[in-house]
């Protein structure tokens, strides 16, 4: 089947991106990524120490993948642009998460300062991919922002709750035709990277599930799968859900009566 | 199972109200259940991963009299010491030299001695060395923390020690420290001026530890909702007798430890807990599991500790019961199946 993900021109084979962060131990991490085929991760900037050569989370990340930098505890635009100028300085590409995230509690983005931030680092030739709360205006503000991707929380971050942004997800799916809407945070099960991607989202991409299995690598594999799955039906244009049977002689036949 | 005083608590979604019915009784069944629960929700919120941190005293002069404290100012046995620029410049190298990257600077509480323009100084210095820069000094005005964050502080610790007005009186005998009020609005001034990290604590023992953690929980939520974008973080040290200490103070068993750290992971989800080296290994070790997202290693509580190297546990503000190493609790941690976090965030210029 050849269906490739495009990314600002970017094609990935996998529709799964994969976050680095809660991992118990760096190799169980690297086993996940191969294990997934996911070829895109996120790495939090805060995290990298380029000091330190054995702990390096960068040198766990299996060549060829796509490393996609974020901007974890940006509080404002202006944070999220620092730290995006520091990742691009330190040699880590130009692939960028905007997280804006001024709510300790909940982790929720920031929509407004997102869209700063997008823009401002779109102008600098930045590939941005922006972590956003599922607004219609705000997805049509950050693709004229210059985002390369959009998006939106599935839930509250590493709450595992699934798709309870369902409803507004599927308009920016509808309704966003520029750029791919890949389904970020609180995706808990394989079953719910399915769901998502049967409601024709692009891709989507997990942390807390994986890193918090027991056997990450194996659970890695089951959310590519689900992906994969739900990918397919999707393509396969499945039957729509229906309540009760559906009635064997038309409702409509009396029109045709002769 | 739970007592029967304590249905209808939903452990997710404690109320200041249920914590206080569940610090009232003694049940095992509720403690082993919160554990379970507190676990859970630490693993979905940090993962596997514990952020390591060592303290710096840079210095020791003080002008309160606590009288719980090692350091207090009529303490005259206590040799007093604090460190020149270019000591401090030598204390950071050798701390980082054994792979630390984030730093809690201390001093005593004397403005005479280390003023808000001298740790300013000391920031500077240490943000070449480290990548987060705490500081754990006496409460300051708005403008003085603005100062700092823009030299580079990332987190300040003030620990209130006790919530109980009149306990707090009686035990801080002389010194600015004496103010009560000052000191427990410090936490708003630090979050408007910009600075991202609070942590606090209260003394554990000085009073009734109920009353005082639900004060602090109080405290801590009412801030949150002022400065949703401030981390919060949480310690419950222990007191320790100091030795020509007489007052009366409660005990804080193990028990009652655990049931406060899972009460804290519960109501705080997101909430950074950290677990000092006043503890025992053992109970350090133990408690990881529980809602600990930051412990400190390779401590030394003195002045001047790291460049000596062989006497850093004498004379310090209070004795280090887990004397291991850096590297030592990092394979402690990896044993545990816990990856150790040495950098947790970027010095990004402050502005």
């Amino acid at each position: 089947m050849d269906d490739k993900l495009i990314v600002r021109g970017r094609e990935f084979g996998s529709r799964f991106f994969l976050g680095t962060g809660k991992f118990g131990d760096k190799e169980a991490m690297r086993k996940a990524i191969a294990s997934s085929g996911s070829e895109l991760v996120t790495v939090a900037l805060r995290r990298i120490d380029l000091d330190e050569t054995d702990e390096n989370i960068l040198s766990f990340i299996p060549e060829g993948t796509t490393i996609m930098v974020n901007t974890s505890g940006a509080r404002n635009a202006a944070e999220a642009v620092r730290i995006a100028h520091i990742a691009r300085e330190a040699g880590y590409g130009d692939w960028i998460k905007i997280e804006v995230i001024n709510d300790s509690r909940y982790l929720l983005p920031d929509n407004q300062e997102t869209i700063k931030a997008t823009k401002v680092l779109s102008g600098e030739g930045f590939v941005v991919l922006p972590y956003m709360h599922p607004d219609l205006y705000v997805a049509k503000a950050l693709v004229d922002a210059g985002a390369a991707a959009v998006m939106p929380l599935g839930s509250l971050i590493g709450s595992n709750q699934g798709l309870k942004m369902r409803t507004l997800i599927e308009v920016l799916i509808e309704e966003i035709a520029e750029v791919p809407i890949v389904v970020d945070a609180g995706i808990g099960r394989p079953s719910h990277a399915a769901e998502a991607m049967e409601m024709g989202a692009d891709a989507v991409l997990a942390n807390t599930a994986v890193a918090d299995a027991e056997d990450p690598p194996l659970m890695a594999a089951a959310f590519a799968r689900g992906v994969e799955a739900g990918r397919m039906a999707y393509l396969a244009k499945m039957g729509k859900e229906r309540k009760g049977a559906a009635a064997s002689s038309p409702l409509t036949g009396f029109l045709y009566d002769e | 199972m739970m007592s029967k005083s304590l249905r209808g608590i939903d452990l997710l979604h404690l109320t200041i109200d249920d914590i206080r019915r569940i610090f009232a009784v003694d049940d095992r069944g509720l403690l082993e259940e919160m554990a379970h629960a507190a676990r859970e929700l630490t693993r979905r919120q940090f993962g596997r991963t514990i952020s390591l941190y060592a303290p710096l005293y840079i210095a020791n002069y003080c002008e309160n009299e606590c009288v719980y404290c090692g350091f207090h100012a009529s303490q005259k046995s206590m040799p007093r010491s604090k460190l020149t620029m270019e000591q401090i410049d030598r204390e950071c190298e050798a701390l980082a030299a054994t792979g630390n990257r984030s730093v809690l600077i201390l001093t005593g509480e004397s403005r005479f001695h280390s003023p808000p323009q001298y740790i300013r100084d000391a920031v500077r210095i240490a943000s070449r060395y480290f990548s987060y820069v705490a500081l754990e000094v006496y409460p300051l005005d708005e403008e003085e923390y603005r100062e700092l964050y823009l030299a580079g502080v990332d987190g300040v610790t003030l620990y209130q020690e006790t919530y109980d007005r009149a306990r707090y009186d009686e035990l801080h005998l002389a010194g600015p420290k004496k103010v009560y009020d000052y000191r427990v609005s410090a936490p708003d001034r630090i979050a408007r001026s910009g600075i991202r990290h609070i942590s606090m604590g209260a003394l554990l023992g000085l009073t009734d530890w109920r009353r005082d953690v639900i004060a602090l929980f109080e405290h801590v939520r009412s801030l949150e909702k002022r400065h949703p974008g401030v981390e919060f973080g949480l310690a419950f040290p222990r007191l320790r007798r100091v030795a020509d200490d007489i007052h009366q103070y409660q005990e804080v068993s193990d028990r009652d430890m655990l049931k406060i750290m899972c009460a804290a992971r519960l109501f705080f989800p997101r909430v950074g807990i950290s677990i000092s080296t006043r503890e025992t290994p053992r109970f350090r070790d133990s408690i990881l599991e529980f809602g600990v997202t930051k412990m400190s290693a390779g401590s030394s509580t003195r002045v001047g500790g790291y460049l000596e190297g062989e006497n850093k546990y004498e004379d310090g503000q209070f004795e280090v019961f887990d004397p291991r190493s850096f590297d030592e609790i990092k394979a402690m941690l990896r044993a545990k199946g816990f990856d150790p976090v040495v950098t947790d965030w970027r010095n990004i210029v402050n502005s």
